[in-house]
């Protein structure tokens, strides 16, 4: 059974749909003792990371999702969730992260190095280039497109957390983890057949880890 | 790279898709869940959906089908029409759609965009801009109620103001275009492409496969909107991303 944590901020709407259709059973809370019952957890989140960050304190989930993690349980950031795994954001000049992967979000700048201006968010659909073609979220997964909406993007000196890139003017992050703690920056339930496999992957990840510890 | 969008247009009258043929293998062309599936499976980047019904009931009605397309389509979707409220908004947005559309209403109350996108993020607020040529301002008016009635707003200052209160995307579309099936107006999309930063789609006056090709040649839009050259056939979603491709512009 899938989690989906409830914080207020995410379109937890699309992402239970897509479970649906996939028929992976699933529920939603922000009750961390009715979570811990889950075998995986999805983290969504669209906005502010400061906001969000400051939800999960208000509502004991930062703890929770901290333990969570580090018992090695499968944990499935998306989007601002994804963002929300790594150090921090530069947002509101510093907000510290969950810290479970090295990197920093940093707002896209806007204008490239020789100046040319480019638009900010990066909306659309963008092309992945698979980094760890064999790894466990990519299983017969597509080197195709998926639907982006992020103005905040992730920087890493540390290759090994990168499952999956995309170029927006810069590198952009677009699958990440180390361990069962995964992400994905853009929305695998609004990314068609590529993003469904995705979630159908990580239903198979849970499934697989099950409620034990490893 | 990012790629171009092809966004078909659906427009919904009382819970019923209006203008809509029967395409084949489409047993029901007037429902909003069978048709937006079909144009999922054309490849369709993302759809919008324009409630134009005149009653509460059909507003109501709006929210089913919105909930009822989210269940069952993994693409994007935008609603706009009869938007005017916060409370509007936080309803079409919790059954399912990803970005609402303000028109008319943005026009009227400004912070009405300011408060939409302090509360669910410029991400899911799109203004829908109409836009008509205009000898005396030398510039395109912004014009309100489906077109009836004109504004004080030059496009570009429109643009602007929508983009400075939140507003993450423009959807653009040319009255005198619109309907004329010779192409986008170029010269109104890439003004307003240059004024503002978010994405701009370019809507009204596609009549071929070249005009898309076209607008993505000579403007810096990032998506191109159509209606009735989908519905009616003369073209499909897979072969304008065809010609796309053949003519060197990124698509999925």
């Amino acid at each position: 059974m899938i989690g989906i944590i409830d914080y207020g901020m995410g379109n937890l709407h699309s992402v239970s749909k897509a479970l649906e259709r996939l028929g992976l059973p699933y529920f939603l809370s922000e009750d961390t003792d009715e979570l811990a019952k889950a075998d995986g957890l999805i983290l969504p989140g669209v906005g502010s990371f400061h906001d969000a960050m400051n939800l999960l304190k208000e509502k004991g989930q930062e703890d929770f999702i901290k333990k969570w993690a580090a018992d090695g349980r499968p944990l499935l950031g998306i989007c601002l969730g994804m963002q929300l795994l790594f150090d921090g954001s530069e947002e509101n000049k510093h907000t510290q992260g969950l810290g479970f992967l090295p990197g920093y979000a940093k707002h896209f700048p806007g204008i490239t190095e020789d100046g040319t201006a480019y638009k900010v968010p990066h909306m659309g659909w963008n092309k992945l280039t698979f980094k760890q073609p064999q790894h466990d979220l990519l299983k017969d997964v597509e080197e195709g497109h998926v639907y982006f909406v992020h103005s905040y993007v992730i920087q890493t000196e540390d290759e090994d957390v990168l499952v999956a890139d995309s170029d927006y003017y810069e590198n952009v992050p677009a699958v990440v983890g180390r361990g069962r703690v995964l992400g994905t920056q853009f929305h695998p339930e609004k990314s068609s057949t590529i993003g469904m496999k995705i979630l159908e992957n990580f239903g198979r990840i849970v499934a697989e880890g099950g409620n034990t510890y490893e | 790279m990012i790629t171009k969008r092809i966004i078909p247009c659906l427009d919904v009258k009382e819970g019923r898709v209006v203008k809509g043929v029967q395409f084949v293998g489409l047993r029901d062309a007037g429902d909003p869940v069978e048709l937006s599936s079909f144009y999922d499976g054309q490849g369709a980047d993302e759809l919008v959906f324009l409630d134009i019904s005149a009653s509460h009931e059909g507003r109501k009605t709006m929210v089913d089908v919105v909930r009822e397309v989210a269940g069952t389509l993994a693409i994007p979707f935008t609603v706009g029409g009869g938007i005017n409220t916060l409370d509007d908004m936080r309803t079409i947005l919790r059954a399912g759609a990803d970005k609402v559309s303000l028109n008319t209403a943005a026009v009227k109350r400004p912070e009405l965009i300011s408060e939409g996108a302090d509360y669910f993020g410029s991400q899911c607020m799109v203004t829908a801009i109409d836009a008509k040529f205009d000898e005396e301002l030398h510039s395109w008016r912004i014009y309100t109620h489906g077109g009836r009635t004109p504004t004080e707003w030059e496009v570009t200052d429109w643009a602007k103001e929508v983009v400075e209160r939140g507003s993450g995307e423009i959807l653009l579309t040319s009255m005198d275009q619109d309907g004329a099936k010779d192409g986008f107006d170029l010269s109104l999309t890439e003004t307003v492409n240059n004024a503002v930063s978010v994405p701009v789609i370019a809507s009204g006056g596609a009549g071929a496969k070249e005009h898309f090709s076209e607008v993505f040649s000579e403007t810096n839009a990032d998506a191109a909107l159509a209606a009735s050259i989908f519905h009616y056939k003369e073209t499909s979603v897979e072969e304008v991303k065809k010609h796309l491709r053949e003519e060197g512009v990124r698509v999925r």
